[in-house]
């Protein structure tokens, strides 16, 4: 065997012909955006005397505000967030089943299913909000559903690959046993993806409680509606107040949810 | 009929005959070649021959985990072949089934993958709410006891060790009571002790519950020591189909091809 069969190279003189176009093209386009960016100096100049006068009126945050109004909004926003989520486990679970392909053999149902998924995620929640809102009528009932409508995506999707990757061996045990398809579910699936399910599930009532907390500014209930208030009103201290409170419960949420997940898996 | 008198004699009802049974998984290229084949409703009878022969694709086709090109698999006085549905779940039923990788549902009791044999019998809400026939209950702890691990039934199947999951394996295909038992090269993923005690068990609880064994099998010495009738097929077909006694050296050169392997 002589010493050109021998030789290696990552890519062929073709690929590292379209790879230097690749980055060629990148660059270019960098380039370009530099020279038509419509940057104003003026704004940026300005931004941290802004920005310091905004924080200065926000400071002290009005302490009294949130026994009175803040508090009974932010609970509000968690049952919106919980009720919403309580409500995606029973809208996304038939989702996520027929858009899982090993569970549903029909290709009409799977692209159905990824149909409804696609919608539930491409608007976001603030849009489902304000659909809701015209539904419903302004309060906590139409963020309720909005929550649980934008929630259907996420967690039909995870759910559907979380099945998908389910190990075909105890199933086809299963199916060696004579059992009907909804023992194969309920014995063979659901104890593989039980843990994934919850997971997911505790991730997006995570992000849902991020998420309410602005569906007030379109009149869907919780602590945004108090938030949009105060800023009408130029009332910086409550605003201060809000942000806390609504940064104190993300926080608190991230934790509670490490927490329960370490306990499930 | 008692399991003892039932042992000599087998029971015809229990007989299983494949008619040419043929498996194209790409289209003019059979794995099965119209395999012809009857298994008398008694005894074990081991399957040998080379990796990608369709020794598991035949043991496969008969309970339908693989579907059949053509051919027919009558038992109990049907043709499996042509079942479908609600009719097939009824015969899957009578037909237990073992396999290599075990394949038991890791997340759920040893107790619980045992009553999952039962699956086919129990109302699927039911089984859901675990609500499982007392009868059946009775009977997994029974097993249990006879395959040895009547101390490991509330510990989670992926607490076990390899040869303990098969033993787990055996016992949910046995809970089914079947008329026929598929063992799917049960042996492959164990070590040579482990293996000959996993064949030890088939054969003492199949023999006592007159149940017929078909097995997949690599291991020719496990095969000539457990097995009444030893089936060799090669290039998806039967080359070879006899009594353990009649599998010589020549035979095997048959069915594996070569020798330099065989000890002198």
């Amino acid at each position: 065997m002589n010493g050109d069969q021998r030789a290696w190279e990552r890519f062929t003189p073709r690929q590292r012909m379209a790879r230097f176009v690749a980055y060629f093209g990148m660059v270019a386009a960098v380039a370009v955006s530099l020279r038509t960016i419509e940057f104003i100096p003026e704004f940026l100049y300005d931004a941290p005397t802004q920005m310091a006068d905004l924080f200065r009126r926000m400071w002290p945050p009005d302490a009294k505000f949130y026994p009175t109004t803040v508090h009974g909004a932010l609970v509000e926003t968690l049952h919106i967030a919980t009720l919403g989520t309580v409500m995606t486990v029973f809208l996304a679970l038939p989702v996520g089943l027929l858009a899982a392909t090993n569970i549903t053999r029909s290709r009409t149902l799977n692209l159905f299913a990824h149909f409804i998924l696609v919608s539930s995620r491409s608007v976001n929640t603030l849009v489902w909000a304000l659909l809701f809102v015209a539904v419903f009528g302004p309060g906590a009932l139409a963020g309720t559903v909005a929550i649980a409508f934008r929630s259907i995506g996420f967690v039909g999707k995870l759910f559907a690959e979380a099945l998908e990757e389910a190990a075909p061996g105890p199933i086809e045990a299963l199916m060696a046993t004579g059992a009907p398809p909804a023992s194969v579910f309920t014995k063979g699936y659901w104890p593989q993806v039980q843990p994934a399910f919850w997971s997911i599930m505790l991730f997006r009532w995570d992000i849902n409680v991020r998420e309410s907390a602005v569906l007030g500014l379109v009149g869907a209930g919780g602590v945004g509606m108090v938030l949009d208030d105060a800023m009408n009103l130029f009332r910086w201290q409550q605003v201060a107040t809000v942000l806390l409170a609504i940064f104190a419960v993300v926080v608190a949420a991230e934790i509670a949810v490490n927490h329960i997940r370490k306990k499930i898996i | 009929m008692t399991p003892n008198a039932r042992l000599g004699s087998g029971d015809p009802s229990r007989s299983l005959v494949i008619r040419r049974l043929r498996k194209e998984y790409v289209k003019g290229h059979p794995v099965l070649r119209d395999v012809d084949l009857t298994i008398e409703g008694r005894g074990i009878t081991a399957i040998i021959g080379p990796s990608g022969t369709g020794k598991s694709t035949l043991i496969r086709c008969i309970n339908r985990l693989v579907e059949p090109t053509a051919g027919e698999i009558l038992f109990m006085g049907q043709d499996i072949a042509r079942l479908r549905g609600r009719a097939l779940r009824m015969a899957r039923r009578r037909i237990g089934m073992v396999f290599q990788e075990y394949n038991l549902v890791e997340r759920l009791s040893v107790i619980e993958n045992l009553l999952c044999g039962r699956l086919g019998y129990v109302n699927p809400v039911a089984a859901w709410l675990r609500k499982f026939p007392a009868a059946d209950i009775a009977q997994a702890f029974d097993l249990l006891d006879a395959v040895g691990l009547g101390a490991f039934a509330h510990q989670r199947a992926d607490a076990l060790s390899g040869g303990q999951r098969q033993r787990v394996g055996i016992a949910r295909a046995l809970m089914q009571n079947p008329d026929l038992l598929l063992a799917d090269e049960p042996t492959s993923s164990l070590d040579p002790r482990t293996s000959v005690e996993i064949m030890e068990l088939i054969a003492a609880l199949a023999g006592r519950m007159g149940i017929p064994v078909i097995v997949n099998i690599h291991q020719v010495d496990i095969a000539r020591r457990f097995a009444t009738r030893i089936v060799g097929m090669a290039g998806g077909g039967v080359v070879f189909d006899g009594p353990p006694q009649t599998l010589g050296d020549d035979r095997l050169k048959s069915i594996y091809g070569g020798e330099g392997w065989l000890a002198t």
